[in-house]
C-alpha cells in the first residue's frame, strides 16, 4: 500500500468539459503511468469552480497549485516537472489582468480571495460522484444532527434565526416558510427545490447541482423532517443533463447508504427523492406553474392564494425553494444560525452566488458576504472593465431586474436596498457594461426575453410587453415619437400592476430602470435619432476624421461605394449611400473612422 | 449506516485521504531535482510513501522540490512540523526513511547524524 501524495484535480464541469477537460483527464492517466506515478498521485474529477473562461481548469494539492486554460498537449510537461521533480510550470498559471502577475496558489487570485465560498465550498474540490468525498468533509452531519438532537419545530426556530431569505428572486424568509408548510394540516407534505434556473446569464444552481448535489440532497432531507414531509421533487431543466446524471448517481447512493429511505440515522424519519425534468420555459420557474408542470399539466401560473404552503403539489401542503436556499441549510443546522446571522447585513443574512458576465476582466461564479458594494465585486473580484473602456452600468437580477449606474457602485448591496433603487437580487446575474453599451437596446434585450416567455394566460403580461417591445425597437431604429418615453412609463407600471404572476409583474423593471437612470440616451435615440453609444445600427453614422492618411482602404472595402478620395487625401463618407455595416470602421489601420 | 456514530466513523476513515487538499500539518519535502533522481530520489520517495501509509499518518503532506545547490548531499529530505525549523536531511537512503519518519515525523526529535541543515521557522 503506498500513500497518495498529491491529488489532481480536474474540473468536469460543463464550462471546462466543453473546453476540452476530458482530453487532459486522459492525458493525466497516460503521462503518470509512463511517469510510474499512478499509484502515489490520484486524479480526481471535480465539479464546476465557478472561474470557466480559465478552463479547462486543474488544481494540484497538496500545494494548491492553479493551472488554467490547460491543453492535452500540457500535460506531459506538468507530470514530470510539477508531479516528478516538484517544479511548478509557470507558464499554466494564472496571470493577474493589470498586474500580468502570474500566481501559483488558488487562495491568492484576486477573482478568489474577496470571495467567501461556503455554498461553492466543495465545488471544484470534490468528486461530486462519490458521496465518500462528501461525508469526507462533513457531508450529512447536519442531517444526522438534526434528525437525532432537534426536534422539526427547533430546526425551524434555527432557521428563522438564521436570516437566511429565498435565492431564487423573492428573498421571502425561508424559516417563515417552512412554518406555514409545517403549520398546514395533513399527513402528505411535499418539498419541491426549484431547479428551473431560467435566469439568462444565471448559472449558479447548475453549478451547485453539478459541484455538490448531495448538498441540496440533505437540504431537501432537513427541510422534509421540518416541516413533515416524506417525498420531495427536485424540478431540474432538461437542459441541464449533466446535472441531472449527478443527481440521480447522488440520489441513488445516498440511498445505498441509508441516507435516504426509511427510518433515516435509526429515527422515525422517511423520505425519499424524485427528479422531475423540465422544458425549459422560464414562467416553469413560477412556483405554481411548477407545481402544475409537475402533475403533467401545462405550465401556467395561477393565482396565490392559495400559497403552495396551504395547497401546494396535488393540492397538498408543499414547501418549494430554490437551490442556492437549500444548499445554505446543511451549514446553519451544522454551525449554528448566529454563526450564519454574523455574515450579512442588518436584514439580508448570508452570502449570495452571483454570476459575473459582461465587459469585465473576470468573468465567472462569485460568493460574496451580502452587503458587499458593487464596486468590490466588479474592480477587486471582476479585476475591472476590460480593454481599458469605461465602466457605464451593472444589470442585476436578469430580466426581471434593473440597472445601476456609476453612482451607485459604493451602495452595498442586499434585497432591501437593491428595491429601494429599482433593481432587484434576483436569482443574482450581474451583467457588467461600458461604455459601447446602448440602455435602450439592453431594456429592449431583457423585454425581448420575457416577451417571448410570457405564457400568455393574462393579458396585461401578454398584450402590454408586446406593445412595450414594439415602442422600444421603433425608439431603436429611429422612428421613436415624443411621447413614447411617457408611454413606456404609463404602460410598465400598468402592467406592473395587473400582471397574473411575477414574470410579467417585474417584466417592465428593465425599461423602467433604464429610463430612471439614462432617460438621456432615449431622448438622444428619438429627439436627435441618435444613438450616444453607437451600439444601434441603425442609428450609427459614420465619419472620417483628419487622422486619415488616404490609404484608400476603406474605398476597397465599402460594398457600396459611398468612399471617395484621392490617394493621399482625405476620403470621405456619403452618408446618402451609406449602409452602416461598419466594414470601413473595423478595416481602417489608422482608427480615423469613428461613429456616432 | 444507522447512526451519527456511523457517520463520524466512515468520515474519520476518509478523512486521510481528502486531507491532502485542506493541508497545514507536517511536510516532508524530497529533493527530485536531476541530481536527486540521480541519487535515488525516487527511491526514497517511495519508501516515505510506504512509510506514512503504513502508519496511516493523518496531518502529513509529502511534497517534491528541485535541486537546492547541494547536489554532493542529494538525496535531500526536508521535514517541517508546523511552528518548528525546516531541518534538512543528506544522503538519504530508502532504509533511513522509517527512522526519519518515527523519530522526527511522529515524535518531534530531529535526527542529528543525518542533518545537514535547519531553517527556522
Ligand atoms: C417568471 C418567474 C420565474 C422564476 N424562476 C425561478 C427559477 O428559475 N428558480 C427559482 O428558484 N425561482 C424562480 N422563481 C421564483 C419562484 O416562484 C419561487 O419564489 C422560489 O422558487 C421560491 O424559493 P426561495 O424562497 O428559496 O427563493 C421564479 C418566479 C417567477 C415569477
Amino acid at each position: 500500500m503506498q500513500h497518495t501524495r498529491a491529488h489532481v484535480l480536474i474540473c468536469a464541469g460543463t464550462g471546462c468539459t466543453s473546453s476540452g477537460a476530458k482530453k487532459v483527464e486522459a492525458a493525466f492517466q497516460t503521462e503518470l503511468a509512463k511517469q510510474g506515478l499512478q499509484d502515489e498521485v490520484k486524479v480526481v474529477e471535480t465539479g464546476c469552480h465557478g472561474f470557466c473562461e480559465m478552463g479547462p481548469l486543474v488544481i494540484v494539492y497538496p500545494e494548491g497549485v492553479f493551472y488554467c486554460r490547460m491543453q492535452p498537449e500540457d500535460v506531459a510537461e506538468v507530470v514530470e516537472s510539477h508531479l516528478l521533480k516538484g517544479r511548478i510550470v509557470k507558464r499554466l498559471l494564472y496571470q493577474e489582468p493589470i498586474s500580468m502577475e502570474r500566481i501559483p496558489s488558488y487562495k491568492d487570485i484576486s477573482f478568489y480571495k474577496k470571495q467567501m465560498r461556503y455554498v461553492l465550498g466543495n465545488c471544484g474540490h470534490i468528486n461530486p460522484e462519490l458521496i465518500e468525498e462528501y461525508i469526507a468533509v462533513g457531508g450529512y452531519e447536519a442531517l444526522g444532527k438534526a434528525l437525532t438532537t432537534m426536534t422539526p419545530q427547533g430546526v425551524i426556530d434555527e432557521m428563522k434565526k438564521s436570516g437566511l431569505r429565498g435565492r431564487g428572486g423573492g428573498g421571502f424568509p425561508t424559516g417563515m416558510k417552512w412554518q406555514f408548510a409545517s403549520n398546514s394540516p395533513g399527513s402528505k407534505k411535499y418539498v419541491i427545490c426549484n431547479a428551473d434556473e431560467g435566469d439568462p446569464g444565471a448559472f449558479m444552481d447548475r453549478s451547485v447541482l453539478e459541484g455538490d448535489p448531495h448538498r441540496i440532497i440533505e437540504g431537501m432531507a432537513i427541510c422534509g423532517y421540518a416541516i413533515g414531509a416524506d417525498e420531495g421533487y427536485i424540478y431540474c431543466r432538461a437542459e441541464y443533463p449533466l446535472a441531472i446524471k449527478r443527481l440521480k448517481i447522488a440520489i441513488r447512493q445516498a440511498e445505498e447508504m441509508g441516507l435516504l429511505g426509511t427510518n433515516i440515522f435509526g429515527s422515525e424519519f422517511n423520505f425519499k427523492l424524485k427528479i422531475k425534468e423540465g422544458a425549459g420555459a422560464f414562467v416553469c420557474g413560477e412556483e405554481t406553474a411548477l407545481m402544475a408542470s409537475i402533475e403533467g399539466k401545462r405550465g401556467m401560473p395561477r393565482p396565490r392564494p392559495p400559497f403552495p404552503a396551504v395547497a401546494g403539489l396535488w393540492g397538498k401542503p408543499t414547501n418549494i425553494n430554490n437551490v442556492e436556499t437549500f444548499a445554505n441549510v446543511p451549514q446553519i443546522i451544522q454551525k449554528g444560525a448566529d454563526w450564519y446571522a454574523s455574515i450579512g447585513t442588518e436584514k439580508s443574512k448570508g452570502t449570495k452566488v452571483f454570476a459575473l458576465t459582461g465587459k469585465i476582466n473576470n468573468t465567472g461564479l462569485a460568493e460574496v458576504p451580502i452587503g458587499i458594494t458593487m464596486r468590490e465585486i466588479i474592480y477587486d473580484i471582476g479585476g475591472g472593465i476590460s480593454d481599458n473602456k469605461k465602466f457605464k452600468a451593472v444589470q442585476i437580477g436578469g430580466p426581471s431586474g434593473g440597472c445601476l449606474p456609476e453612482e451607485l457602485l459604493d451602495m452595498p448591496i442586499d434585497y432591501d436596498s437593491l428595491l429601494a433603487v429599482g433593481a432587484m437580487m434576483g436569482s443574482g446575474g450581474l451583467v457588467v457594461m461600458d461604455e459601447t453599451t446602448c440602455m435602450v437596446d439592453v431594456a429592449k434585450f431583457f423585454l425581448n426575453f420575457t416577451q417571448s416567455e410570457s405564457c400568455g394566460k393574462c393579458t396585461p403580461c401578454r398584450e402590454g410587453t408586446k406593445r412595450m417591445l414594439e415602442i422600444l425597437t421603433r425608439i431603436t431604429e429611429g422612428e421613436g415619437k415624443e411621447g413614447d418615453i411617457e408611454l413606456l412609463e404609463d404602460l410598465g407600471a400598468q402592467i406592473k400592476d395587473t400582471a397574473l404572476c411575477g414574470l410579467g409583474q417585474s417584466a417592465p423593471n428593465p425599461v423602467l430602470s433604464t429610463l430612471r437612470y439614462f432617460r438621456h440616451e432615449y431622448e438622444a435615440h428619438i429627439r436627435d435619432k441618435r444613438c450616444p453609444a453607437g451600439a444601434c445600427s441603425k442609428l450609427a453614422a459614420y465619419r472620417i476624421t483628419e487622422l486619415c492618411k488616404g490609404c484608400g482602404l476603406c474605398k476597397k472595402v465599402c460594398p457600396v461605394g459611398a468612399i471617395t478620395g484621392e490617394v493621399k487625401g482625405q476620403h470621405v463618407i456619403d452618408p446618402e449611400v451609406c449602409i452602416k455595416c461598419g466594414a470601413c470602421f473595423t478595416k481602417c489601420p489608422f482608427k480615423a473612422i469613428v461613429k456616432g | 449506516m444507522k447512526t451519527l456514530e456511523d457517520l463520524k466513523k466512515l468520515r474519520e476513515k476518509l478523512q486521510a485521504d481528502a486531507q491532502i487538499r485542506h493541508a497545514d500539518g507536517i511536510r516532508i519535502i524530497v529533493g527530485m531535482g536531476t541530481c536527486g533522481i540521480a541519487a535515488g530520489a525516487r527511491e526514497v520517495m517511495t519508501a516515505v510513501l510506504d512509510e506514512v501509509a503504513k502508519r496511516e499518518l493523518k496531518n502529513v503532506t509529502v511534497h517534491q522540490t528541485g535541486c537546492i545547490g547541494m547536489c554532493e548531499k542529494e538525496v535531500l529530505v526536508d521535514i517541517a512540523r508546523p511552528g518548528e525549523p525546516r531541518v534538512t536531511y543528506g544522503k538519504v537512503k530508502p532504509a533511513d526513511v522509517p527512522k526519519l519518519v518515527s523519530e522526527h515525523v511522529v515524535n518531534g526529535r530531529v535526527v542529528e547524524e543525518l542533518v545537514v541543515g535547519k531553517i527556522e521557522a
